[in-house]
């Protein structure tokens, strides 16, 4: 017995040349890297304003965390919900369309290759992009986050809806043929069904991603937080920073719990 | 069986079957549903000043932007290479570096490893925290400590990756196999020895394909760091939109687009040989 653990143990793959040239190409790659980074050291003021920081984060402006005027943290929160609320849904709503087009099994790979490209550029070009090309548009606000966050939605969200559509169950058309429905009834009862959870979950997730998006957004000019956010660091008034922060965390954290737990009823169904 | 708030107020309807039993199918939720979504959807216009006739109205102003954009100005490649390989190495480094920091903290972080509470929750508590701090404010932030440049953005994306990295990590050691690592124990292992040949086999190929998941995601991301200073792409994103020089801006989105579609298929294709 010993002898047959003994020979399966001498006969164990080998793989150390294997381990070496991983290693070695990563340690390359961080030498490559590693070069053109010019560490120039820390700023002249770059102590004091990490210990600002860290004393605007432990005493955050009370005032501004629970003030209802249109500056204070709980309306500027609320407006950036509202961005991510809007844009989630918009962006869910056009990604149905573009998203069957996409599928192989529904339009044929031709129309599907090219409405997968259409989906690829919307991707490529950065969120930040969107926003200073539409702010042409809209004009600078939260109206501008809100059609930003449509387009660069669709992406993401027709991604996971084409992946839904690709496995959709055909069997149970062919069943429903047999009963006699017609076509509104088979899309009504053969395939919402088999779809809509995967397509609510879908937009769940990409609000979680809208929410933190519509922060930067903020920074080009695009409402919500963001805006604020940056004059104060620029401005460096640490306790203003501390509160938006610390309105951020709990905001980003209550949206991860909330829309984590819905999503494992609509995976799991329970 | 338990009854919900909803189903005591709206009483399910009862059928009587054809053999006299009485069943009952509880009242649609699509309504209540409904009313909620139409009612989030007015507030959230009000709040956001949102317009349908102003987009349709002015969309021919994009059109005009999207139509330059679209016919890159190739006189201007030689100046995007340098402020590509700067995105590519920001984004390389920062991802190596955020990885290997997330491995230990993502094994302190699972449950069924680290049996210590207190520890575990700590570990946790860091990653969720730092996931919720956007990129680009740390990246901000870094600029401030550490003069503008390729330094900052490097850091932000080594938080960035850290968080992301540590999450998905922990998240799938927590469902691995912990048999071998009983069986090794049993053996008269000590816990090292048992987590390295009966857990880190089983952790590897999850951790490089996260990591390679994450650099693909990197490369996204470093590309708009340089709108606060950090280097990269994103200087000269920036610099054209400022310029309104559209024909440029399209040259370096063309770039950005064929590297995100190389890193995206290689890291594709790796991931696929490591899953």
């Amino acid at each position: 017995m010993n002898d047959k653990i003994l020979e399966a143990y001498n006969k164990r793959p080998r793989l150390a040349w294997l381990y070496f040239l991983v290693s070695a190409i990563i340690i390359s790659l961080v030498i490559y890297s590693a070069q053109g980074m010019a560490f120039s050291g820390i700023a002249e003021k770059g102590s004091e304003i990490a210990k600002g920081m860290m004393h605007g984060l432990t005493h955050p402006d009370k005032n501004l965390l629970f003030s209802t005027a249109t500056d204070g943290v709980p309306y500027l929160i609320f407006q950036t919900i509202a961005i991510a609320v809007l844009g989630t849904f918009f962006g869910a709503i056009l990604a149905v369309p573009i998203a069957f087009l996409a599928s192989e099994n529904i339009v044929g790979k031709p129309i599907a290759y090219i409405t997968r490209l259409l989906i690829l550029l919307i991707r490529t070009i950065p969120s930040l992009v969107w926003a200073l090309v539409w702010i042409r548009v809209t004009g600078p606000g939260a109206f501008c986050g809100v059609v930003t966050q449509s387009i660069c939605s669709i992406g993401m969200i027709s991604k996971m809806y084409i992946t839904a559509i690709e496995d959709l169950d055909t069997r149970i058309l062919e069943s429903l043929d047999a009963a006699g429905c017609n076509a509104f009834e088979k899309i009504w009862c053969g395939i919402l069904p088999q779809l809509y959870a995967n397509f609510i979950s879908a937009a769940i997730y990409r609000f979680d991603i809208n929410m933190k998006d519509a922060t930067t957004l903020g920074i080009v000019g695009a409402g919500g937080i963001g805006a604020s956010l940056l004059q104060c660091i620029n401005s460096r008034r640490w306790a203003m920073v501390g509160s938006f922060l610390l309105g951020l965390i709990v905001l980003v954290m209550i949206i991860e719990m909330i829309s984590g737990k819905i999503r494992k009823k609509l995976t799991t169904g329970e | 069986m338990k009854k919900s708030l909803f189903d005591r107020i709206f009483k399910p309807e009862v059928i009587t079957l054809a053999n006299g039993h009485k069943v009952e199918r509880p009242r649609s939720r699509m309504p209540l549903i409904i009313i909620c979504l139409f009612a989030v959807l007015t507030i959230s216009i009000k709040l956001t000043g949102f317009d349908l006739m102003i987009v349709i109205k002015r969309l021919y102003q994009l059109g005009a932007i999207l139509g330059k954009i679209f016919q890159p100005d190739f006189s201007f490649l030689p100046k995007v290479i340098g402020p590509l390989i700067d995105t590519i190495k920001m984004s390389l480094l920062g991802t190596i570096i955020g990885c290997s920091v997330a491995l230990p903290i993502a094994i302190l972080s699972s449950s069924n490893i680290n049996k210590n509470k207190t520890i575990n929750f700590l570990c946790k508590l860091l990653l969720a925290l730092v996931r919720t701090l956007p990129t680009i404010i740390i990246a901000t932030m870094a600029a401030l400590i550490f003069r503008l440049g390729t330094f900052a953005g490097t850091v932000a994306i080594t938080i960035f990756t850290f968080g992301v990295v540590g999450k998905m990590l922990f998240e799938s050691i927590e469902t691995i196999d912990m048999g071998p690592f009983e069986a090794m124990e049993s053996f008269g292992a000590n816990k090292f020895e048992a987590f390295w040949s009966a857990c880190i086999p089983q952790i590897l190929p999850t951790y490089l394909s996260h990591c390679l998941y994450c650099f693909e995601m990197n490369i996204r991301a470093a590309s708009i760091l340089g709108y606060v200073g950090a280097g990269g792409l994103g200087l000269l994103i920036n610099e054209r939109i400022g310029w309104r020089d559209y024909n440029s801006l399209g040259t370096v989105l063309l770039v950005l687009f064929i590297a995100v579609v190389v890193v995206d298929s290689l890291s594709t294709y790796f991931r696929k040989k490591l899953g």
